[in-house]
């Protein structure tokens, strides 16, 4: 949505142009913003900074998404697949070739974009819903690999291996007070990512071929090259996420989900939240995972009133109000809580005169 | 490969893909009526097979069930089920969707199925229901002497037969209700054209809720075969999923397509299972939709689909 300004507010330099943070109010925001999470560990109680870790490392998973679904408009089933990958390879950087955390993890993430290259190769033959379908054999396939391949380094039928926890120096990042900071740390530099990317000729490029692939390439726009981007991005982000997941679980495997459900969830997350703003992976992560919490105490107080039914009560709610809620969002705010958010900031800037 | 299993697993294959054919029929449909391709469809499989086992008794004890239909009623009380659910799902959700982009339908459709799969974990609970009623005993086998197959001869579990001879019934059933009934017209109208479909005086919105509620009474007839076979569970609607690739083998427009592709699923499934490689062997769940990427890279419309053409 185009910024609405009042009239005789212009830009007077191009810095002033390419500000991010435009007014006073912005500085405070951020400022705030930051000062809280990096407090959290200090006044939150550990099942808060738990949350906020799960949040984060989401998110980024969420923005990769984002960045192939809501801007390129290339419908991807296979998130959580790429995120398995970055687990894998972030776990056996560390423990085969004794790299340290920081270093796997960039690693991790280009070989999950890597990977993300080799199925992204299939959107140049085919778009819509052709291309959900190759992504979900993606999906099918890579969690496969992992179990009945390479059984000595990928845990086989286990489905599981151990991660080890990361070291730097002599800090150790075993406790989710002190895990949260690189997720955190991790976030900040995708976001900054994201922000310009969106707003640069990459960004607009992918926008193009959002809106009409074929008129995107008339205009020049390389479809080849920029999908395969726009893959590469999302699956290297996927990585990112993947590998700090595994390592703040202390595993990684089938076991640990990186199922269809997961990838699933991941495309509601980002419609929820809204698709192809960069607001919407923060909103929307933050929704659904507050939503499963409510629906966990929700499951667990009907569990505890009829204990005969606990196995089908205690992890029902999930889907039911994560399925209620997608569907709702459809069809009745399909742009996502974004949206909402601008339509709010709007009327507030042109109370008292509309609405 | 094991050259001496071929035979049989051939005609399991074949069999096993009636099955398939029959769920891919039901994706198809919807498809080619609305243009919305139902990623749900797997859980309306599952969720008739469900309902099916809850109205044959649902493993209460014998007379305390609320419902305690013998097969054949049971299965004839859930199609009508499924039917009305089927319209429900078009009236409430697809119907508000009507000339959204395809990916909200889409995620319309995903978000149906975590719905579908979290209300029958919470009314009919997650385990796997073994005790479906069968029509014949898991001994019952038919012996057809085939020479240099494994035991010089091939056998046939008698509920497999039988599902596949419902299958491939029911499917020609629909197809021929599809191409030679009044109604079968209208909604090939429809599929062909909304607005000229509804200046010749056809309601549209009535074929589409008309397709979604055959589709709910497709998918389950499918639920209750695979549940003859396998036994109830949440995974039926994995295994459902398969119809995937059938369909985009088959052509997404293609009813007979669609048929012909369950049946090539099921014989990649069975004859993957012939191979002396344990990895081959295991890559039964995962050789589909290998099948799929090719399809996909060499011909993405499928062997009876139609070419799309595009304009700016």
């Amino acid at each position: 949505m185009a910024m609405l300004r009042p009239a005789g507010d212009f830009d007077r330099s191009y810095e002033q142009d390419m500000a991010l943070l435009r007014r006073p109010w912005h500085y405070w925001l951020l400022g705030f913003s930051l000062l809280a999470a990096f407090t959290l560990p200090l006044w939150g109680d550990a099942y808060l900074v738990a949350t906020a870790n799960q949040i984060a490392y989401t998110i980024i998973a969420v923005q990769g998404l984002n960045i192939l679904t809501g801007y390129t408009g290339q419908i991807s089933l296979s998130q959580a697949a790429f995120m398995l990958v970055g687990g894998y390879a972030s776990a056996l950087l560390v423990i085969h070739a004794g790299l340290s955390f920081f270093i796997a993890l960039p690693l991790a993430a280009l070989g999950a974009g890597a990977i993300g290259l080799i199925f992204g190769l299939t959107s140049l033959r085919v778009k819509g819903f052709y291309l959900a379908f190759a992504t979900l054999a993606a999906q099918f396939i890579i969690p496969w690999l992992s179990r009945h391949t390479f059984k000595e380094y990928l845990g086989g039928a286990n489905g599981a291996i151990e991660v080890p926890l990361p070291q730097l120096g002599t800090v150790n990042f075993g406790e989710v007070s002190s895990y949260f900071y690189i997720s955190l740390v991790v976030l900040l530099i995708t976001t900054a990512l994201l922000f310009n990317i969106s707003r640069t000729r990459l960004g607009r490029a992918f926008v193009s071929i959002r809106d009409n692939d074929l008129a995107a390439e008339l205009l020049g726009v390389n479809l080849f090259t920029y999908k395969l981007r726009a893959f590469f991005i999302a699956a290297m982000l996927a990585g990112l996420a993947g590998a700090i997941k595994a390592h703040s679980q202390r595993g990684v495997g089938t076991e640990f989900g990186y199922s269809l459900n997961e990838s699933i969830l991941y495309l509601g997350m980002l419609v929820i939240g809204g698709l192809g703003t960069n607001l919407g992976p923060f909103l929307g992560v933050a929704f659904i995972v507050l939503l499963e919490d409510l629906s966990d105490l929700l499951g667990g107080m009907l569990a505890a009133a009829f204990p005969e039914l606990s196995g089908q009560l205690l992890t029902s709610f999930r889907p039911i109000f994560f399925g209620a809620a997608l569907m709702l969002f459809l069809i009745y705010e399909p742009r996502g809580l974004a949206h909402r958010w601008q339509l709010l900031r709007a009327g507030w800037r042109l109370r008292p005169f509309a609405r | 490969m094991n050259w001496s299993l071929v035979p049989q697993q051939f005609v399991t294959g074949l069999l096993n893909g009636g099955t398939i054919g029959l769920i891919a029929l039901g994706i198809v449909l919807i498809y080619k009526s609305s243009e919305v391709f139902n990623f749900a469809h797997g859980h309306l499989v599952m969720f008739g097979a469900f309902l099916t086992w809850w109205f044959t008794g649902g493993g209460a004890e014998p007379g305390t069930a609320l419902i305690d239909l013998p097969l054949w009623a049971a299965v004839i009380a859930a199609l009508m089920a499924s039917m009305g659910i089927g319209l429900l799902i078009e009236r409430f959700a697809l119907r508000p969707m009507t000339g959204q982009p395809l990916l909200a339908i889409m995620l319309m459709t995903l978000g149906l199925a975590q719905l579908f799969e979290g209300t029958t974990a919470v009314l009919f609970g997650v385990e796997l229901k073994s005790n479906f009623p069968a029509p014949f005993s898991p001994s019952d086998v038919l012996v057809i002497p085939f020479p240099g197959a494994f035991g010089d001869a091939i056998r046939l579990k008698y509920t497999l037969v039988a599902t596949f001879v419902v299958a491939t019934l029911a499917a020609s059933l629909f197809i021929w209700f599809f191409n030679s009934t009044k109604t079968g017209l209208a909604m090939r109208a429809t599929a062909e054209d909304h607005e000229v479909a509804r200046s010749v005086g056809i309601k549209v919105s009535r074929v589409f809720g008309l397709s979604w509620g055959i589709a709910g009474v497709i998918a389950t007839l499918g639920g209750v075969l695979l549940a003859t076979v396998s036994g109830v569970s949440l995974n039926l609607s994995t295994v459902a999923l398969i119809a995937f690739p059938a369909i985009l083998l088959g052509g997404l427009e293609s009813l007979g397509g669609a048929l012909l592709g369950g049946f090539a699923i099921g014989l990649v499934q069975a004859l993957v299972q012939a191979s002396r490689l344990i990895e081959v062997r295991n890559s039964s769940e995962i050789a589909p939709y290998l099948l799929l990427l090719v399809v996909l890279l060499i011909r993405p419309e499928g062997l009876f689909g139609q070419k799309r053409i595009e304009r700016i």
